[in-house]
């Protein structure tokens, strides 16, 4: 984590998400026009879009820290890379079930195969479910958290095919709101959308630095009771 | 209340479902760190006594 991130105290961090979170909700709410086509249920595109953007930044954030790993081999990294893809997996699992409620709400179906984009994000979404059944199914070690890296590694290349599958495949049902023009939504829409990407984002920064806190004082409470037994 | 409000209702009360259930978790792992911690004080209590 860079130095001026890390700095950030906890708390601070804590009540940056809830200031940003409860932003958010009010400019969904209450400032961002309904939509002309859709009507109300395009306001879970706040939601949903985010979220689906939040879990490709964990999985990322996953990837260069399993790459730091194998790379610097400074401690933590693997225990780092871990959180950011625990996170990941939850934003992910999120993205899904906002995803299949809004399809269900604006196509009237909850899911289709025919959709590269959701296709890609559940073929990633179970790729990074599965990281859990390598974790925990060798011995802690120094073998576990290079096997862990590798894997961490091969499945960040499905995060930039799971975003342009849309893009290079045409797809009709599935839309496209960023393209090479811009954001095509109004300034209002965007700025909402901004505010609750950045709500996101601070919501999953503060589950990731309390998720590692955890896990480090586990750790150290281990060390301990094998030092005093 | 529409269909369209049911919907995105739904979809906002589910991130918010996670949420509590994510913070419940994180609740029940800080208890039982407690319970470790407070053992392993005992414990080096004992050792200091013998």
């Amino acid at each position: 984590m860079p130095t001026r991130l890390r700095q950030i105290t906890l708390p601070v961090l804590a009540w940056s998400t809830v200031g940003l979170f409860g932003t958010a909700l009010a400019l969904v709410f209450f400032y961002a026009p309904v939509d002309g086509d859709q009507g109300l249920s395009q306001k879970i595109f706040y939601i949903h879009v985010p979220i689906a953007l939040t879990s490709y930044a964990c999985f990322g954030w996953g990837a260069a820290k399993a790459f730091l790993h194998l790379w610097k081999r400074p401690p933590g990294a693997d225990l780092e890379s871990y959180a950011a893809i625990h996170q990941g997996v939850i934003f992910g699992a999120l993205t899904l079930v906002t995803g299949s409620i809004w399809a269900r709400s604006s196509w009237g179906i909850w899911w289709t195969w025919s959709s590269n984009q959701l296709v890609t994000f559940l073929i990633l979404f179970l790729f990074y479910s599965a990281y859990f059944m390598l974790r925990y199914s060798v011995e802690p070690g120094p073998a576990r958290a290079n096997m862990c890296a590798v894997y961490a590694l091969f499945g960040v290349v499905l995060i930039p095919v799971s975003w342009l599958s849309i893009r290079l495949a045409n797809d009709f049902i599935h839309p496209t709101v960023f393209n090479q023009h811009g954001p095509q939504m109004a300034g209002s829409m965007f700025l909402t959308f901004c505010v609750c990407l950045a709500g996101l984002l601070a919501l999953a920064g503060t589950m990731y630095r309390i998720e590692l806190a955890g896990k480090r004082l586990d750790s150290r409470l281990r060390e301990l009771r094998e030092l005093l037994t | 209340m529409t269909s369209g409000e049911k919907y995105v209702a739904a979809a906002y009360l589910v991130v918010f479902v996670a949420l509590l259930a994510w913070v419940a978790i994180i609740a029940a792992k800080l208890a039982r760190l407690s319970r470790d911690a407070e053992e392993l004080v005992e414990l080096a209590r004992r050792r200091g006594e013998e």
